[in-house]
């Protein structure tokens, strides 16, 4: 069997329709849109005929709500730094302390211009508490951003119901969506979100492209200024190719939806399922009954992550972890800590994540190797010995730390 | 992912003398709070003759985890506890070809599980002298804790005079936010404010190049001066370097420092090599002096 790939959360694979669309404007109608000549009079109608894809995949009411950035990480920025310029006497920003850090690391450096930054806390399946977050908001709130559902246990936010909130207090609303869109059916006509962003490449468009939302009348200052491209909240020649894959991945996902919700859902089910039945001392985090329907984030206790995804990829199996050790950063998953994840679980977990490419027998082969792998290490464990952890880990193995 | 060497893969897949040994009389339990790994290495001694008879590694961690551990028992195996204890994490580092230095405290944390382990035998209570903050300066590996330490030491007050005195920000320049906000907070506990254009902390006394032909002596004691010049610069990285025999234009060194072993140890001696050009006005090669004995013994043949 060729090699299994279940980190898409992380990035997807281009759909081939997705790259036959986008080749023309490399090779041919690689004009300049603004241009006024043959090689440029097919890309304005491209990039419109892509803006109307998106906006039927988000259901926004105008096309001219969508515009294109070069990533989720410029949409979540631009969204950000254009609140609080725009309404500069407001000095504080509400999210959560389980965000991407592409809103985080923005967030703690503009705690550091003077900004109060409420990060709301979880509980330990993942979930808020919305009396707490009402009891925030105020008229000193520049913005509210919570994502729609966590890249890393695929626990869904109440986001449409946290923007009717936010909305009634008067404060604006962001959500960085870029794990949902294409997955939830969304109709963003009928919320009260006012700002959203999209990543292309989650959705089998390239890497590079992506989206901010922004509904009709909400106040905004654009991140970069130059040329009238994206009527000028966003300037820079256009990524016609890109734009134009994106407008047809999102023309894809809106077919797919169902089957992510039923298919997809069914192999994400039985990999874990054959999981946590085969494998003790192994359990499923975040919000079970409210979660994607493509990612499972599992923990396997008393083992390291990052030796678990050497053996799977041994084994040809890509997945990923929130451990410690694992994608260049010593810091465990600020996802598992703030559920409260028991310390010798956390840095045991291990996320699947799936798409449509993604088949039965796969799912099959990754069940058959798991319970081996987990084996192996936790042969190896401090914490464990024979069939079950060691009596009072905690007390059993108390090392030294240094 | 990681860079890991085909060594590192090697005894990760393969690791040898896992489990605990049945009937150890010493055991050594620690962890590295940066990552939350943690080692338990059990040893049998021989009572008579204090010979290390067999070890075994229980590790919760990485992959260079595991693979420090597995290489530490091949190490350690057959030699007395006294040779045992000179096992430096730079020789754990170097038996797996090098890591990545994000990863050198896995090693770090193999030293410190036979260190414990002895004191273990010997009857005494083993205790961490080393505090490890966040890593800071990747290409030179050199963490939050030690920059403090060498702000408020030396008074330190622009990332110039960091990199002068620790190296840290002297690479890539993309921890340079990250040493600006280190400064901010240790000139703010020590009432000052933070100001980058601030006149640079004199570096260490710069050496007259060397100008008229010099006597063997006097080359040899030039070479010296170099040395003891750049030492500061390597005992903040808490190593140092030893002059062991000038022959012809090739310096032998020790290099006992914590870069040594690191993948960035090349990078330092090439940075001694530069330096002794610049002062001698000659070609000078600089070598560990492990590679003399080959040498040596060659010309003896």
């Amino acid at each position: 069997m060729t090699d299994i790939y279940l980190d898409n959360n992380a990035t997807t694979k281009v759909d081939p329709a997705v790259v036959d669309v986008m080749i023309p404007y490399f090779l041919e109608q690689y004009g300049n849109p603004s241009s006024i000549h043959k090689f440029a009079d097919g890309v304005a109608r491209g990039l419109k005929h892509a803006r109307q894809q998106v906006q039927s995949l988000i259901g926004c009411e105008h096309d001219s709500e969508i515009i294109f950035t070069s990533c989720g990480t410029e949409s979540n920025s631009t969204a950000i730094l254009s609140a609080i310029k725009a309404q500069p006497n407001k000095k504080e920003i509400i999210t959560t302390m389980v965000e991407h850090p592409a809103i985080l690391n923005v967030c703690d450096y503009l705690e550091k211009e003077g900004y109060t930054i409420h990060r709301m806390p979880v509980d330990k399946a993942g979930r808020l508490n919305l009396e707490s977050y009402k009891r925030l908001l105020s008229d000193q709130v520049a913005l509210v951003t919570v994502m729609w559902a966590n890249n890393e246990t695929g626990t869904i936010f109440p986001v449409i119901e946290m923007a009717e909130m936010a909305n009634a207090a008067g404060v604006m609303f962001h959500t960085d969506a870029v794990q949902a869109v294409g997955k939830i059916p969304m109709m963003l006509q009928d919320t009260k979100i006012d700002m959203l962003s999209v990543s292309g490449h989650k959705l089998h468009a390239p890497k590079g492209i992506g989206v901010l939302y922004l509904r009709r009348g909400t106040r905004f200052r654009p991140l970069l200024r130059g040329g009238h491209q994206e009527r000028g909240r966003r300037a820079g020649t256009e990524n016609s190719a890109s734009i134009v894959g994106l407008g047809k991945a999102c023309e894809l996902a809106q077919h797919f939806i169902e089957y992510e919700n039923t298919q997809v859902k069914a192999m994400r089910d039985r990999l874990e399922q054959g999981i946590t039945e085969l494998i003790p001392h192994c359990f499923v985090t975040g919000d079970l009954y409210n979660r994607l329907p493509n990612t499972t984030d599992i923990a396997f206790e008393y083992i390291e992550g990052e030796s678990i995804l050497m053996l799977l990829n041994k084994a040809g199996i890509a997945a990923s972890s929130g451990s410690a050790c694992t994608s260049g950063s010593l810091e465990p998953s600020h996802v598992m800590r703030a559920m409260d994840i028991p310390y010798t679980a956390a840095h045991g977990t291990i996320r699947f994540s799936f798409s449509r490419y993604n088949s039965m027998a796969e799912v099959d082969k990754v069940i058959e190797v798991m319970p081996g792998i987990v084996a192996t290490l936790r042969k190896l464990s401090p914490y464990w010995s024979g069939d079950g952890p060691v009596t009072n880990p905690e007390q059993a193995f108390a090392p030294v730390y240094a | 992912m990681w860079d890991y060497s085909d060594k590192v893969k090697e005894h990760f897949f393969n690791p040898k003398n896992a489990g605990a040994v049945v009937d150890a009389n010493a055991t050594g339990e620690v962890g590295s709070i940066s990552c939350g790994d943690a080692l338990r290495l059990t040893l049998k001694v021989d009572d008579d003759t204090e010979v290390i008879l067999e070890a075994g590694f229980q590790t919760f961690g990485c992959g260079s985890a595991i693979a420090s551990s597995s290489v530490l028992t091949e190490i350690i195996k057959g030699m007395t506890l006294d040779e045992a204890a000179k096992v430096t994490n730079q020789d754990i580092a170097e038996q797996l070809e090098g890591l990545p230095p994000e990863k050198m405290h896995c090693s770090v944390m193999g030293r410190e599980a036979l260190q414990a382990a002895i004191a273990n035998y010997r009857g005494e209570v083993w205790k961490d002298d080393h505090e490890e903050g966040a890593l800071i300066c990747k290409c030179f590996a050199i963490d939050a804790v030690m920059i403090e330490e060498m702000v408020w030491a030396n008074k330190l007050r622009t990332v110039e005079d960091v990199t002068n005195f620790t190296k840290a920000g002297g690479g890539c320049a993309a921890c340079h936010e990250d040493i600006e906000a280190i400064l901010e907070k240790v000139l703010a506990e020590k009432g000052e404010k933070f100001d980058p254009t601030v006149a640079p902390v004199p570096a260490p006394a710069k050496i007259a190049a060397v100008k008229a032909p010099l006597t063997s002596l006097q080359r040899i004691k030039k070479i010296e001066e170099v040395l003891e010049s750049l030492r500061p610069a390597l005992m903040a990285d808490g190593g140092d370097v030893e002059l062991v025999e000038v022959l012809g234009n090739t310096a032998y060194v020790n290099m006992t420092g914590a870069c040594n072993g690191c993948q960035m140890a090349a990078m330092t001696i090439a940075g001694i090599q530069q330096r002794l050009m610049e002062v001698m006005g000659e070609f000078i090669k600089v070598v560990p002096a492990s590679e003399m004995t080959k040498l040596v013994n060659i010309e003896v043949a």
